[in-house]
């Protein structure tokens, strides 16, 4: 059973949901934090995901999936000129995972048995065109944390160390997931985070009963779990693949960038980065939607995702910042 | 409390269920001290999974043994790449012993193996004596099965007796055990109300039901089944006692009408088959420790306290910091190899090794020559506050010194300083604040200190001793803020004797000389002790009474004795 829990069979945490399918549609929007209790279906839905988008195509043999021959890195010594589809990926980065192993390094074995110089490339590599998925975020050691932000919103691993010099792509959607009791994430880094949601294990019994009904039935037969879902999670496919084409045609005007300016003003956000956020993801939102134009609706849906974590914390307001985005939302939009 | 001669026998049936199919229940938590009892479980678990493979960890272990990588002896020797295969890329059952100490990186991919589809199982032996001392939070959740054997009486566990044929017999069965759709329910909604949020527990509840069912050798799982799961993973997990009202409206809508027909004759002995919820909240009842509250407080603070800050840094580390000179290591897929160093080592035996083995085209590089980098790394800090909350200090200047530190917090907060917060009075000391880098949490919990009683310092200091000690064991490096009026009243052992408690705080004081903790004391009564300069001067901290003038002048001067320390 190497097939992962169809996406679409996820019961609830439709922000997670959504906010995940919004980066499939626009990787541009930076990456996904989700915060919550343990066992609430985070890793489920990425690799769900995941499995659900088509597959890609990039050159036989290349370490970083370049999608043409031309792309291929000098370093990697591709051999391979044909094209091979395969499924998106997912590349997990373990907590404790060294410098090495995350950005690349000297390839020992080579240089000890061969006396070559070669670049032996590290998880970044593997993740170009795909995602990351960081499960305990907030644990992992603040200089990894620094080094993947940089490399997520630059889209490049630059490699300078043991007399290496070496450049590759690395454009991957950065999902991190985490529990905030275990451990806060510093600002600087809650900002460079794209969409960020709240996960809860759902308190109603029959949405409960409903994830541990499928969840049965998905580890007994799998099989005939995976046919029952198929078509929902092709549906969702088709749906992410058209907002894809006709994402570049969305049209934002000009009273939509006031609101969203607006917006931030009111919250008090820091930086422009909260503006270009969420106009990105209303836009994938609103391609998602089949809209022509970007309307206030998307921009009411994913301003809470798109805000909460770019909120000054005022250490004396008790109420979470969610409660603050939908205020102003309220004040602001109306 | 339930009995131990019961206790016995579910883990009898525990380490049966755990033979049937290791890999859908993840493992088991097993928490004893090292003893005649552990060893007769380890002694059963051995039988019953004879045939599997299993396999031992410890809590050190190295990337490349798990997960696999060079062997680089034998590359090294032969010139030819060879690997080894990691332990984590074969189905097998793995034993973690001294698992209270695994780490949360080593738990993070343990964890991670346990979620593949590999056929991995996981036994934890946790021998913590503390209640704080526990296995990370991300693994206890993927174990089914959690046993606490601490006061297990050794008469209580007789050998235990695995029938092999029976198990076989039982595993053969289990791929045809089913699982009604009620039962699935009623699990859901007893692992709700006992206050488990995670949804991976009435998973593995259902998974050791199916076990016991094949072990009862019947098809479908019913009433007991469902009783002994409850008892083996949520009654352990329960984070509230279930109040006892019922409520009745899942019963309407069971009797279906195009069914009854067929169902007629035999619903008396289905009855209770529809109605489990409330025998299993019984059994479960019966089984929840009094001391359920104290537990989860613990339980807590361990969340809180070690992950936060990371499993403790080590101070010389093989990863960043300011570089030192290379040593002689090996490849464990950690530390970085320094080559030139390496090649430096290698050198000069070159003509030698040419010589032995006759071959002269290529360089000669043995396992002793390989040199790793090192790395000299500052760990964190860790600011202790010991505040004297005491009626003669509340009197005196007891909201001056909360300023005080308020203001020292905001600074360690920029600084990302961990900080500490003990208080006493009365006759005792207390840990109001473990370690943390929350800011929020540390003000809540000062604005919240009360005052009055004795001045309790040898506890104080005592406290302070310990929590630095447990500081530096987690690699960080800690130093103490004490203040008080020095009006000590109160001795160790919590009677009020000036003469003994003074007595008592200079023995603690030279005690915390002794550790070498740095840390500064601040007099806050109305003027400058006498009594406390010279504890201080026995602690070998320097002395500040607490200035007249604000509190951020008594900031400034903590900054710079702290600095300087």
């Amino acid at each position: 059973m190497t097939q992962p829990f169809p996406f679409s069979a996820i019961v609830g945490q439709d922000d997670m949901k959504l906010a995940m399918t919004l980066t499939a549609i626009d990787p541009g929007i930076g990456g996904v934090l989700v915060f919550g209790d343990r066992g609430t279906g985070k890793s489920t839905a990425v690799r769900g995901l995941a499995a659900l988008l088509p597959p890609i195509t990039a050159v036989a043999g290349c370490p970083v999936n370049s999608a043409t021959l031309t792309d291929v890195p000098d370093w990697a010594q591709v051999t391979h000129t044909e094209l091979i589809e395969k499924p998106t990926p997912v590349i997990d980065l373990p907590l404790g995972a060294t410098e090495d192993r995350v950005v690349g390094a000297l390839d020992i074995e080579k240089a000890l048995t061969q006396g070559l110089k070669a670049f032996e490339p590290g998880l970044l590599a593997r993740a170009n065109r795909g995602y990351l998925y960081i499960d305990e975020v907030n644990l992992l050691e603040d200089h990894l944390v620094d080094l993947l932000l940089d490399v997520a919103q630059s889209g490049q691993n630059v490699v300078e160390r043991e007399g290496l010099s070496i450049r590759h792509a690395a454009r991957f959607v950065l999902v991190g997931s985490g529990n905030p009791e275990e451990g806060e994430l510093r600002p600087q880094l809650l900002d460079r985070f794209g969409l960020s949601v709240e996960v809860t294990s759902p308190k109603d019994i029959d949405t409960r009963v409903e994830v541990i009904r499928r969840r049965d039935s998905f580890d007994r037969d799998s099989a005939t779990f995976m046919t029952t879902w198929h078509d929902a999670d092709m549906a969702l496919r088709d749906k992410i693949v058209s907002a894809r084409a006709a994402l570049p045609h969305v049209e934002a005007d000009d009273a939509v960038l006031h609101d969203c300016a607006r917006l931030c003003v009111a919250l008090g956000s820091d930086g422009l980065r909260g503006e270009l956020t969420l106009l990105r993801a209303a836009r994938a939102l609103a391609a998602f939607d089949g809209a022509p134009v970007v309307t206030r609706d998307q921009l009411r849906r994913v301003a809470p995702s798109a805000l909460r974590h770019r909120l000054r914390r005022d250490p004396l307001d008790d109420a979470g910042s969610t409660t603050r985005v939908i205020r102003t939302l309220e004040e602001v939009l109306a | 409390m339930t009995d131990p001669d019961a206790r016995w026998t579910r883990v009898s049936l525990a380490i049966a269920c755990l033979a049937l199919d290791p890999a859908a229940l993840g493992g088991m938590w097993l928490r004893a001290r090292v003893g005649p009892v552990r060893d007769r479980v380890m002694d059963g678990i051995e039988t019953a999974l004879l045939g599997h493979s299993l396999r031992r960890l410890h809590t050190n272990i190295a990337d490349d043994a798990l997960f696999g990588g060079i062997d680089l002896s034998a590359t090294l020797a032969t010139g030819q790449l060879t690997r080894t295969r990691g332990i984590l890329r074969d189905p097998a059952v793995l034993i973690l012993p001294m698992a209270e100490r695994a780490s949360a990186a080593l738990a993070a991919r343990l964890a991670g193996a346990l979620d593949r589809p590999t056929g991995l199982a996981l036994i934890a032996l946790d021998e913590g004596a503390e209640a704080d001392e526990t296995l990370p939070t991300a693994l206890a959740e993927r174990l089914a099965i959690h046993i606490d054997l601490t006061d297990q009486p050794l008469s209580c566990a007789p050998e235990l007796d695995m029938d092999r044929d029976a198990l076989a017999a039982a595993r053969d069965l289990l791929p045809r055990v089913t699982v009604s759709d009620n039962a699935l329910c009623e699990m859901t909604k007893v692992a709700h109300r006992l206050g488990i949020s995670s949804l991976r527990a009435p998973l593995q509840a259902l998974a050791v039901a199916r076990a016991c069912a094949a072990l009862a050798g019947e098809t479908e799982v019913d009433e007991p089944d469902l009783v002994t799961a409850v008892e083996l993973v949520l009654v352990p997990r329960a984070t509230q006692v279930p109040e006892s009202e019922a409520p009745e409206q899942t019963e309407p809508d069971l009797p279906d009408p195009d069914d009854t027909s067929a169902e007629d004759d035999t619903d008396p002995d289905e009855q209770p088959e529809f109605l489990p919820q409330e025998i299993l909240l019984e059994a479960a009842k019966a089984m929840i420790p009094p001391d359920l509250l104290a537990r989860l407080e613990a339980g807590r603070a361990t969340r809180n306290a070690p992950s936060a800050t990371g499993s403790g840094a080590a101070k010389k580390g093989n990863r960043r910091g300011r570089p030192m000179p290379s040593r002689p290591g090996k490849l464990d897929g950690q530390s970085r190899v320094d080559l030139v160093a390496t090649l430096r080592a290698a050198a000069p035996w070159q003509p030698i090794r040419r010589a032995a083995t006759g071959q002269h085209d290529r360089l000669h590089i043995r396992m002793s020559d390989i040199r790793v980098k090192q790395f000299q790394e500052t760990s964190d800090r860790a600011i202790i506050f010991v505040v004297d909350a005491s009626g003669s200090a509340a009197l005196a200047r007891l909201a001056e010194a909360k300023g005080a530190v308020e203001l020292l917090l905001s600074q360690a907060y920029a600084r990302r300083d961990h900080v500490a917060l003990i208080s006493f009075r009365g006759d005792q000391a207390e840990v109001l604040l473990p370690p943390t880098r929350s800011l929020v949490q540390t003000k809540r919990r000062l604005s919240g200190l009360p005052g009055g009683g004795g001045t309790p310092l040898a506890a104080g200091l005592k406290c302070a001793l310990e929590l630095a000690e447990l500081t530096r064991g987690k690699g960080m490096t800690p130093s103490i803020a004490l203040l008080t009026d020095g009006r000590a009243n109160v001795d160790l052992s919590g009677a009020a004797n000036r003469a003994t408690a003074a007595a008592d705080a200079t023995l603690m004081a030279r005690a915390l000389r002794a550790r070498g903790t740095p840390g500064l004391v601040i007099d806050m009564g109305n003027r400058p002790t006498r009594s406390l300069s010279d504890l201080a001067a026995q602690m070998g901290m320097p002395y500040l009474p607490l200035p007249r003038a604000d509190s951020k002048a008594l900031s400034a001067a903590v900054d710079t004795s702290l600095d300087g320390a």
